[in-house]
């Protein structure tokens, strides 16, 4: 196998974490959803912390993304 | 065409050479100041009548003020107010240089780890000095949670200080590929549009559907801006905490 393809393989092989970050980020909205439906008084607070916990479970998949550029350009 | 990461690179303005070292004023630098800039001219200017009943641009103003003092106030309580305009100045720096960075053709300085990687270790490293100021040596008690049992001791303090020590990284690295992520992902549907545009027929016509993605990315890449900049002085909050606190 020659160097390029070599590098697309490895690139397609390090974003497979998103698998993981949609589960994550499937989980979490699930939850938002189940909070707010069962006590809707919680939804500014309940919201606010999903926000932030969407950025640092998004934040995983962008890791996965920098090591896929790295292999692919560096 | 043009790779879709041409546009982080770092092109100098005024070159400099100081002592063998190339601190050219880039047009990195030139958004930091617009930043800079930006950002004192919003809280001066729009707090200059001080009206009870404040008008846009205060309002503005007060949100952002009540929106990082509340959320200094939620992580550290009444003894935060010391730690505020730390937190602030953070926050603002990351926020305007994620928003400026969406004016099309502008710059993004939050895009290059070499600046959130040096604002990951300055909120780091006063958090560090923090602890060791107000506890002194006690400070280590932090990578001992209070109970554990002394057999299991080495192995946790091992992983709480790795933890403590990757910090800085994953906070910058975090931003940084944010943006880099984002930007990229625009100009990428941006080249779609150009690509189907070059064709003729029916390539002309579906050249809007990417453009019209792009808008919609372009409302998520605003969101995101705000987030990231929440995140990173939200996370600023806790490390404070930790060190004011220790657990």
């Amino acid at each position: 196998m020659d160097l390029q393809s070599a590098k697309m393989i490895g690139a397609a092989l390090a974003v497979l974490p998103l698998f993981g970050v949609g589960l994550g980020l499937g989980m979490l909205f699930s939850s938002i959803i189940n909070a707010i439906g069962r006590n809707p008084s919680v939804a500014g607070t309940v919201k606010g912390a999903g926000l932030l916990y969407f950025a640092l479970i998004e934040a995983t998949g962008l890791f996965a993304l920098l090591i896929a550029l790295i292999v692919l350009l560096g | 065409m043009a790779s879709p990461l041409e546009q982080f690179v770092i092109k100098p303005l005024v070159p400099l050479n100081i002592g063998g070292y190339d601190v050219s004023f880039t047009q990195s630098s030139l958004w930091m100041a617009f930043a800079v800039i930006a950002a004192t001219l919003l809280m001066t200017l729009s707090m200059r009548s001080k009206s009870l009943v404040p008008n846009r641009w205060q309002n503005v103003t007060e949100m952002l003020y009540e929106f990082v003092a509340g959320m200094v106030h939620e992580a550290l309580g009444h003894e935060g107010r010391k730690y505020f305009a730390f937190v602030f100045s953070v926050f603002m720096i990351v926020l305007m240089g994620n928003m400026l960075g969406m004016i099309p053709y502008s710059f993004t300085y939050t895009s290059h780890i070499v600046v959130t990687g040096t604002l990951a270790l300055l909120v780091f490293l006063t958090a560090t000095a923090i602890g060791f100021i107000r506890h002194g040596l006690h400070f280590f008690t932090l990578f001992l949670p209070a109970g554990l049992p002394i057999v299991l001791a080495p192995l946790i303090i091992m992983i709480e200080v790795v933890s403590y020590l990757s910090r800085p990284i994953s906070l910058s690295v975090r931003l940084f590929a944010n943006m880099v992520a984002g930007h990229t992902m625009m100009k990428v549907f941006a080249g779609f549009s150009v690509m189907m545009a070059a064709s003729s027929g029916i390539g002309l016509v579906g050249s809007v559907l990417p453009l019209m993605i792009n808008t919609a990315l372009f409302g998520l890449e605003i969101l995101i801006a705000f987030i990231q900049a929440y995140v990173f002085a939200v996370l600023t909050c806790m490390y404070l905490k930790d060190a004011i606190e220790l657990h």
